[in-house]
This record gives C-alpha cells, structure tokens and sequence, in this order.
C-alpha cells in the first residue's frame, strides 16, 4: 500500500484486520519514516528491532484473531515513561545510561493493547520546558518549519512527541502534561492532544514532575485516533494512590453525540495582550461553528484566570525540588565524586547532571518551601489553587464545556525565549489552569496563522467528563477540516 | 522579598546543587525577576480560603499492611553507580 503512513490508526486498525496492510509492513513504513525525518530530532533512542519483534507479534495475534484495540498501531513513548530494558533519561544527562527493570503502567496497557514501540521520544529535561529546548539531546524540530526558514519550535514539553506525530514518524504517542506540555506542543505542529482527567492515567512508572499535576495523554492525528488511544492507556492501578477507579465515559457514542443542546462557556478572561489577532478569529469561528452545529454559548467567568501562571510556578517547583531530590548519584544515573564528602558527591552530581532550567525550578521550589517563606508562597499558592479550581466548579454548573484558545501564539523561532524564562512560561497561560483544577482539556488543530502555521483550539470539561471534550473536539474537527501537511514531513505522509 | 548572594547560597546548599561564586549573580537575578513577577498572588485575596493540595477528591486508599513485592536486589542495584555485596556504595561519612 502505497498511502500507508497516511492512515490513522481507527484506519489501520480496519485495514489490519482486513488483511489489507500487515503489521510488518506498517512498522517497516514508521521505520523508513523514522530515518527519513532524523533531522527533527524527535527521537532519542530507537527501537527497531524490538518494533519489528512487537509488530511480528501483532501479526500472529491478528492471524489468530486475538488482535487489541491497539493491534500493530506504531507508538512512540515520550522518555519520560519507563520502558523495561529501555534507556529512559527524561532526557536528562542525570538519567543517561538508567536502564529501568520495570514498565510504566501506561505503556504496559498500550502493550497489552497491541501497540508497536518505535522508540523514546525527546522532551524537555523533566519535562519542564514549553519548546523542547531544555532538552539534553538538543531540541526537536516542528515539521511546519519551512525548508529553507529558520527552524520552529515544536513546543513542549512533549516537542517530539508532537513532532514524530505531525511528521509521520509514529502514527500515536505518549505524552505528559503538567502545565500543558501535551495541548500546546500539539496545537503548535498541528495535531490533537488530550491532558485526560488527573488519575485518569496512572503515573506508575513515569519519571516525576510535579506529582499532583502530572497527567499522561495521547498525541494522535485525529479526535477518533485520541479516543482510541486514551481508552487504552487509562485504567485504575493500585500503584498509584492517586489513580481514579472511575469509568471511562463512552467516547465512542461521545463522538456521535455532536453538540445539540450542550452549553458552552466562553471565559472572557482568556484574552491577554500580545495575542496572535488569528487566534482570537479562530477563537471566535470555533464559537460560531459550535452555534451553528446546534450549541448554546455561554459567556461565562473565570475570575483567577490571571493568577494561575504564578501560582503554577510555585506549585510545579515545589513538587520538583522534592520530587528530583532523589537524583543523588547513589541509586541510579550518573554520579560525579571528586574525593570529597558525601554532601560534596551529592552537589557535584546534580549540578553536572541537571540543565540550567532544571537547577533553576529545583532552587524556586527549595526557597518556597524554605522555613520563613512556606506560608508566603507555597501556602498562598495553594490556596490561589482553591480559588482557581472553585471558578471551574462554578463554571460547569452553568455549561457543559469551555471553549479557549490553546495556545497565545503560533510556533515560535528556536532559541528567540531563552533570554527570559518568564516569557517562555507566558506559553502556557491557556492550559495552566486545568492542570491546576485536575479537570480534562483536548487542543484541536483548527486553523492556520498568517504564515501558515497550525493553530488548535481547547475544550475543557468537568472532571471525569471526557465524553464531552470528545462530543466537542469531534464537531470542531469537522467544522475546521484541518489538513496536516507540514513541509518537513516523511514524504508518504505529504 | 529579595533574593540576595548569601540566600542563593543557603538555598543551593539546602537543594544540594554545587553553585560557583560566578554564577551565584546571575541565579540571584534570575530568581529575583521570577519571584516579582509571583509577587502578583499578593493581590489576591485569600483569607479564609483552604490550600488545596490534592484535586483527586477521594482519600487516600487503604491495604493490608503486608509484604507484596521484594527479592529484587539484583533490580535494585542494576543501574548504581557503584555496589558492592548487595549494597549501593558511597563516599565515607564516618571517620
């Protein structure tokens, strides 16, 4: 088959089962893919022998007609899940060489599921970043970057994730989202992300961040390809306490369902200065195509909006300083002793192995939680956290689901946010705040700016209410009828 | 609230992150502009409100305090920098 990599999974799936593509064969296509397009750096390690292994596998499963929900599908896992007999560094030089002897919860399911793992995907170190730049493999490339213009962020933190979607180097993968590191790398290279429900997927196993926000998620082409992925990855897990024993709303029937009836909040808080002017357009088509599809719209009130950027940014470091207080040079990754003392062994350690923003989030986090500073800012940032997740209860007595742009801006030039963290953390003013409520959000590919780069739109709904990011999402993706077709691509998926 | 040399210092040693006295400027001023610009939580009012550290809404699960995983050194130790005899080796702490 000539259009292989152009199928989304929903479509491999059925061309698997009809023996119309083998599983082999689609792998091989992600594996030429893969090399076509090293370029973007998306991945950090590949695993080719083991998808060819997994997808022989697959085959046997389909012959026998045992085939999963995720028979054949190639995935690419951010590397920040761990992946036994995998290296998995978070992309970080502290990681380099931990080769974890156990499987996340969430690849296992995706395994189980049937899914073929390509590789490990680049990220920000820890995941703290929003361009993928902070990154200890260097960034990943957004495949809309023109050919011969400078190169493009692909956002982040889950930039390569993003990018081997968009580019055709794997056909689904993970991500995680702690302050939007799933929603504002897909809609900067033109893709569907989902940050599900907090607990929805379990964090066993995935290298951690910020554990009260840290949520995985899938990257996929389309709204139909998210369902199906997100259906396998979640599920309840005794190993983390904060898993959700909850059931999965029906996504399939959510995606028939369209928006007739359902009311949609429109946050007028979510318009800040310097805004792309073709956000706020496509902001307001987004509005108009729920209308006409038969939704009610809503001008709703989220009066904290403003504060969640700074209240994130005391949170998220907090949780990190004490989360990464673990990478000690003892038990895993690498270590750096010059002779000295213990504490001497610790400090050179982690200053040789942790980046510039790294250090920087661990020593924000040490001083808020710091004797004389707690109440100051990590109890008042807590209590800003309240404030915030009330106007989203608030708000979804009132609608159904909330309509926001994903993101203030288009891609943006490698490198031109680097002077200034501030501005760089300005890029994740729209998706902050349900990280902090624990709420779901889906960014939608929706349009194109002046210079032709992708632009998503978010949907937000209540906790656990999937079923209507996907009822919305879906309508959206018809109504826009986004074509993904980024120059830098593999040349089958052009 | 200001974050001067001395307090980078106490804060690196506390996060156990090695920091040259070249450096300590540039984190002085980088913590500074990140900390003034959170200064904007001030202008909420929060009195009254509780801290919300948890959004599962459920409490925490409880088990059988039992034994349900172990007999794994070898996993254990697999990626330490340094072992010996079934135990993680560090830097002499007692003389």
């Amino acid at each position: 088959m000539s259009d292989i990599l152009k199928l989304t999974a929903v479509e491999a799936r059925k061309a698997l089962d009809s023996k119309a593509i083998s599983a082999t064969e689609l792998t091989n296509a992600y594996i030429g893919a893969m090399d076509e397009t090293r370029g973007l750096n998306a991945y950090v390690a590949e695993t080719q022998s083991k998808a060819l292994e997994m997808a022989a596998a697959s085959d046997k499963r389909l012959a026998e007609g045992k085939a999963g929900p995720l028979e054949g599908i190639p995935v690419g896992v951010k590397d920040l899940f761990c992946t036994k007999g995998v290296e998995t560094t978070a992309c970080s030089n502290i990681l380099k060489g931990f080769t974890p002897t156990y499987e996340s919860f969430v690849t296992n399911q995706l395994w189980d599921a049937g899914g073929v793992m390509l590789g490990k995907i680049n990220c920000d170190e820890f995941a703290m970043g929003s361009a993928n730049e902070t990154s200890a493999f260097g960034p990943a490339i957004n495949p809309w970057s023109s050919e011969d213009g400078p190169d493009l962020a692909a956002g982040g933190s889950s930039g390569g994730s993003a990018a081997s979607v968009s580019s055709g180097s794997s056909l689904i993968a993970t991500g995680t989202d702690t302050g939007g590191s799933i929603r504002q790398p897909a809609a900067l290279c033109g893709i569907v992300g989902m940050k599900p429900t907090y607990g929805r997927c379990s964090r066993w196993g995935i290298v951690a961040f910020a554990s009260s926000l840290d949520q995985a998620g899938p990257f996929t082409r389309d709204v139909a390809d998210s369902a199906l992925m997100l259906e396998a990855m979640a599920g309840h897990d005794k190993m983390d306490s904060t898993s959700a024993d909850v059931a999965m709303p029906d996504l399939q029937a959510a995606m028939q369902a369209g928006v007739k009836g359902l009311k949609i909040g429109i946050p007028s808080e979510y318009v800040m200065d310097g805004m792309d002017p073709a956000i706020l357009k496509l902001w307001e088509q987004g509005q108009s195509w729920l209308k006409d599809a038969g939704a009610e719209l809503v001008e709703i009130s989220l009066p904290h909006t403003k504060y969640a950027l700074p209240c994130y940014y005391i949170i998220a470091p907090a949780e990190a300083s004490s989360n990464l207080a673990r990478y000690d040079g003892v038990r895993y990754g690498s270590r750096v002793d010059e002779g000295g003392s213990l504490d001497e062994m610790y400090a050179a350690t982690r200053s040789a192995g942790f980046g510039d923003e790294v250090k920087r989030r661990i020593m924000i986090g040490t001083y808020a939680l710091s004797a004389g500073y707690y109440d100051a800012y990590y109890l008042k940032a807590q209590q800003v956290r309240q404030l915030i997740k009330t106007d989203f209860d608030n708000a979804f007595t009132q609608v159904d689901a909330i309509l926001t742009p994903a993101t203030p801006s288009a891609a943006f030039e490698l490198g031109v946010k680097q002077d200034d963290p501030v501005t760089m953390y300005l890029n994740d003013v729209f998706t902050v705040p349900a990280n902090l409520a624990g709420i779901p959000g889906i960014s939608v590919p929706a349009g194109l700016s002046e210079a032709g780069l992708p632009l998503g739109l978010q949907v937000l709904a209540g906790s656990f209410r999937e079923d209507r990011i996907y009822q919305v999402a879906k309508t959206l993706e018809e109504a826009a009828a986004f074509q993904l077709n980024p120059v830098r691509a593999a040349g089958g998926l052009r | 609230m200001s974050v001067d040399k001395s307090t980078v210092k106490k804060i690196a040693k506390l996060a156990r992150i090695a920091v040259s006295d070249e450096e300590t400027d540039t984190i002085a001023s980088e913590l500074n502009h990140i900390l003034n610009w959170i200064e904007e939580l001030n202008e909420v009012d929060t009195d009254g409100v509780a801290p919300l550290a948890s959004v599962t809404g459920h409490n925490l699960p409880l088990r059988q305090d039992a034994v349900t995983d172990g007999d794994k050194v070898d996993q254990i130790l697999a990626n330490a920098p340094e072992q010996a005899s079934g135990f993680f080796v560090v830097p002499k702490v007692v003389e």
